[in-house]
């Protein structure tokens, strides 16, 4: 047994650092930290309420929209408004592109890079993997491309990519003309393009047509794209069983039209999905650098740094649903969402590398889809937009589907100033450092039976497993 | 992630033509671990040379000057001394985004971070590295501020920079580059006319200038925004919100709400830049009672309600 600290943390968002324990075969046990304190809830107190909509997304320049979506949302509930589908299917569509280009930055960036490394030069298809080479790799270019074209969308809808002011609690104070519908249409039928030529090599609709495991293997053997090559390799290196954790799944609804989500909100554990019993959420402050009651519901969660505190090694507190950790992403969204394929995967392999990395790229048809179907029925001459006004005092909760899962947000707000904001971000549940009952977190879990290589220092499977979760520890710590 | 916005072919190919390489890029290295804090730890020894060392984010000196907020992973050392001494060593310091120019949000919350710019704090010389601080190749930090920064910001300004092709009168006091900071937001404005004659927004859908109620401060920020389109072809202002000023030190905590505009007797206390009170009072009174109807009502409307007059060709 000996114990290794691995940092700093590459292509990953933000500053990320695990203690493992092993043996010479696999880990015993992982310990997770991002090594720094943000404070960033602390810049909401005393300020009026809007301004959280200027400072939220400043919490993190990759997913800085879907904080926007979070704090127009938690302040159009303590308004009491609802706004116009204009501005709602903007909303999406801002938020979609943006979860889009994340899952692609993910994809090509931060995840394949890995398999084009020196330690897999004796594989057959170690010279396909090249074209993911980090910085230099001929697939990784064309992806960077594409996202950039992507990114236009942002310049017609929300002025520039990160930090848009653009998104309100009553909706967009950005309206487009049917020109500029036709421009949408235009930029996302490129992004589809790109998606249906590299990533898929067939088209989106037969992607988001696999209803079953067995569909997705007999895809898998005819195609050529990216995506294929992944689970080619996710075949030959075992991916299936590696990073393998079991926790209840949560996903907070997302993508809201008239009051109806395209991702569902609930809760999936032992193969039923029940409704997302949002007062059971806290957050376990046994093992995190932070000061205040052990166990915070977020109304009432404190942003005290405590450095020095006995058995706390990350600054990430551990949220827990009804005292059980819980995994969020893509992957939860689409078992809690009942989609056949996800809820088949998830029956045969749990939570994976490859059912996490999987349940990402067939997000991006999925979305692509979506996306195209908002811009239609966008009406140039309805309204986009409605004014509100804040109650004196007040508390609020909403929820967001971010790239990487569940972003929720809570406020308080006393004499018209915000008294409290609580932020508890995707990667906080996923990368939660252990509660008080010494319950790991699931990448702490997902860590704990992953593989070394004879010989191996720097075990790969740690990079695989960690990378498969897309951590974004800027908004971890925040 | 807004430097990855690079729409000269891609960011990563730009830069390699200009001949920079990454030694390495927390998001887009393959080298980890242990590897990065070697490649670190060479640079200190003087066996590898740094030519640019680009600081994103607000150091973080707490608590108590210990820098402990802020670790840098897998090296047990903080964040602030690994600069100090990785800046020594660099030809060229370069600070992207408010946070590392000037300190950023981050001065606005919790003391106990004891955050700082690189090279200043909030307006004022000093920062992380201190007044005197200069790059071996003579420079101080160089500044390019922006919450998000431009991605041509970055990228050019690191390739004019490997072929020392800017010398120190490309800069401005605060260490910006004048050919992007030469300008205020409010140059290229889609609302032009609107501020020409007054004419303003009441509410945030609204067509008009955002500067007298909405908290634009386009006209004091500087930095070409309105005129380098930003994803294609956009911008703040083009995305129908205002200028919140996050290219200039002190932008996260004016006193004001953001999407507000702090006022005194009903005069906006942020001016614009180079105006004296008496002439933008005597000059909004005369515009506002020249204001044409076109412009006053669709100053008032979120699409233009108003179409401007159709001229007959003159023969």
């Amino acid at each position: 047994m000996s114990r290794k600290i691995l940092g700093p943390f590459s292509r990953v968002e933000g500053h990320l650092e695990i203690e493992l324990e092993r043996t010479k075969t696999n880990i015993t046990s992982a310990r997770v930290n991002s090594p720094m304190f943000r404070g960033m809830e602390t810049v909401m107190l005393k300020r009026d309420p809007m301004d959280a909509l200027t400072i939220a997304p400043r919490i993190c320049g990759i997913c800085s929209v879907s904080q926007s979506v979070a704090a127009a949302r938690v302040l159009g509930k303590l308004a009491g408004v609802t706004p116009p589908r204009n501005g709602e299917l903007i909303t999406n569509l801002i938020l979609g592109c943006e979860v889009l280009s994340n899952h692609l930055t993910h994809f090509y960036m931060f995840f394949m890079p890995d398999f084009a490394r020196h330690h897999y030069e004796t594989k057959s298809w170690f010279g396909e993997a090249l074209r993911f080479k980090a910085e230099k790799g001929s697939a990784t270019a064309k992806a960077l491309e594409a996202r950039n074209h992507l990114l236009h969308i942002m310049g017609v809808l929300a002025g520039k990519w990160p930090h848009t002011l653009t998104i309100r609690p009553g909706g967009t104070t950005q309206s487009i003309k049917t020109t500029e519908k036709l421009k949408l249409r235009t930029i996302l039928s490129s992004m589809t393009a790109f998606l249906e030529e590299n990533l898929f090599a067939t088209s989106i609709d037969d992607i988001t047509n696999l209803k079953s495991l067995s569909d997705l293997r007999a895809w898998q053997k005819t195609t050529t794209g990216d995506a294929g090559f992944f689970l080619k390799l996710s075949d030959d290196l075992g991916l299936a069983e590696m990073g393998q954790t079991s926790s209840p799944l949560m996903s907070g609804g997302g993508y809201p039209v008239d009051g109806v989500n395209l991702f569902a909100q609930g809760v999936f554990n032992d193969r039923h999905v029940t409704p997302l019993p949002i007062s059971e959420i806290r957050e376990d402050i046994s093992h995190s650098f932070m000061g205040g009651p052990l166990i915070q519901a977020p109304f009432d969660g404190v942003t005290d740094p405590y450095l020095d505190k006995e058995n706390a090694y990350s600054w990430c507190k551990a949220p827990r649903l009804d005292g059980t950790r819980v995994e969020v992403g893509a992957l939860a969204r689409h078992v809690v969402n009942g989609e056949p394929l996800f809820r088949e995967l998830y029956q045969h392999q749990t939570s994976t590398v490859e059912t996490r990395i999987f349940a990402r790229l067939w997000e991006m048809a999925k979305l692509s889809q979506a996306m195209q179907g908002w811009i239609n029925e966008i009406e140039p001459n309805g309204d986009f937009y409605e004014e509100c006004e804040f109650p004196e005092s007040g508390q609020a909760v909403a929820f967001v589907e971010a790239a990487r899962g569940t972003l929720g947000h809570w406020i308080s707000v006393k004499e018209n100033v915000i008294s409290n904001y609580q932020i508890v971000a995707p990667t906080t549940w996923n990368f939660s450092p252990r509660d008080h009952n010494n319950q790991a977190g699931p990448l702490e879990d997902a860590l704990e039976k992953a593989p070394i290589e004879k010989g191996e220092v720097d075990p790969i499977s740690v990079q695989h497993i960690v990378r498969s979760f897309d951590p974004c520890m800027a908004c971890t710590v925040h | 992630m807004s430097l990855l916005g690079y729409e000269g072919g891609n960011a990563l190919d730009a830069l390699n033509a200009a001949g920079v390489n990454f030694l390495w890029h927390p998001t887009i290295s393959e080298t980890s671990g242990q590897d990065v804090i070697m490649i670190l730890e060479d640079i200190l020894s003087g066996n590898l040379e740094l030519d640019f060392l680009i600081v994103e984010g607000t150091p973080l000196l707490g608590p108590n000057g210990t820098g402990r907020f802020q670790m840098m992973g897998g090296s047990d050392k903080p964040m602030i001394h690994w600069l100090i001494e990785l800046a020594a060593h660099a030809r060229y310091s370069v600070a992207v985004g408010s946070c590392a120019t000037f300190g950023g949000i981050p001065l606005a919350g919790d003391t106990r971070l004891e955050g700082t710019g690189l090279q200043f704090l909030s307006d004022q010389m000093g920062g992380l590295l201190g007044a005197q601080y200069k790059s071996k190749a003579g420079f101080p930090v160089i500044n390019i501020p922006g919450c998000a920064p431009h991605p041509d910001w970055i990228i050019e300004t690191l390739s004019c920079l490997s072929e020392d092709s800017l010398t120190l009168e490309d800069f401005d006091p605060e260490g910006r580059p004048l050919a992007y900071f030469g300008h205020l937001a409010h140059h290229g404005c889609p609302r032009n006319e609107y501020y020409e004659f007054k004419a303003s927004a009441a509410k945030a859908s609204d067509q008009g200038c955002l500067m007298e109620n909405l908290g634009c401060k386009g006209t004091q920020a500087l930095g070409d925004c309105n005129i380098r389109p930003w994803n294609g072809n956009g911008s703040c202002l083009q995305g129908s919100f205002s200028c919140i000023a996050c290219t200039m030190p002190g932008f996260e905590d004016t006193g004001a709400p953001f999407l507000q505009t702090a006022k005194i007797a009903g005069i906006p206390v942020g001016l614009p830049s180079d105006m004296p009170k008496a002439w933008f009072v005597a000059l909004a009174a005369l515009s506002k009672s020249a204001t044409p109807v076109r412009v006053r009502e669709n100053a008032h409307a979120s699409k233009v309600v108003h179409q401007p007059t159709r001229k007959k060709a003159t023969h």
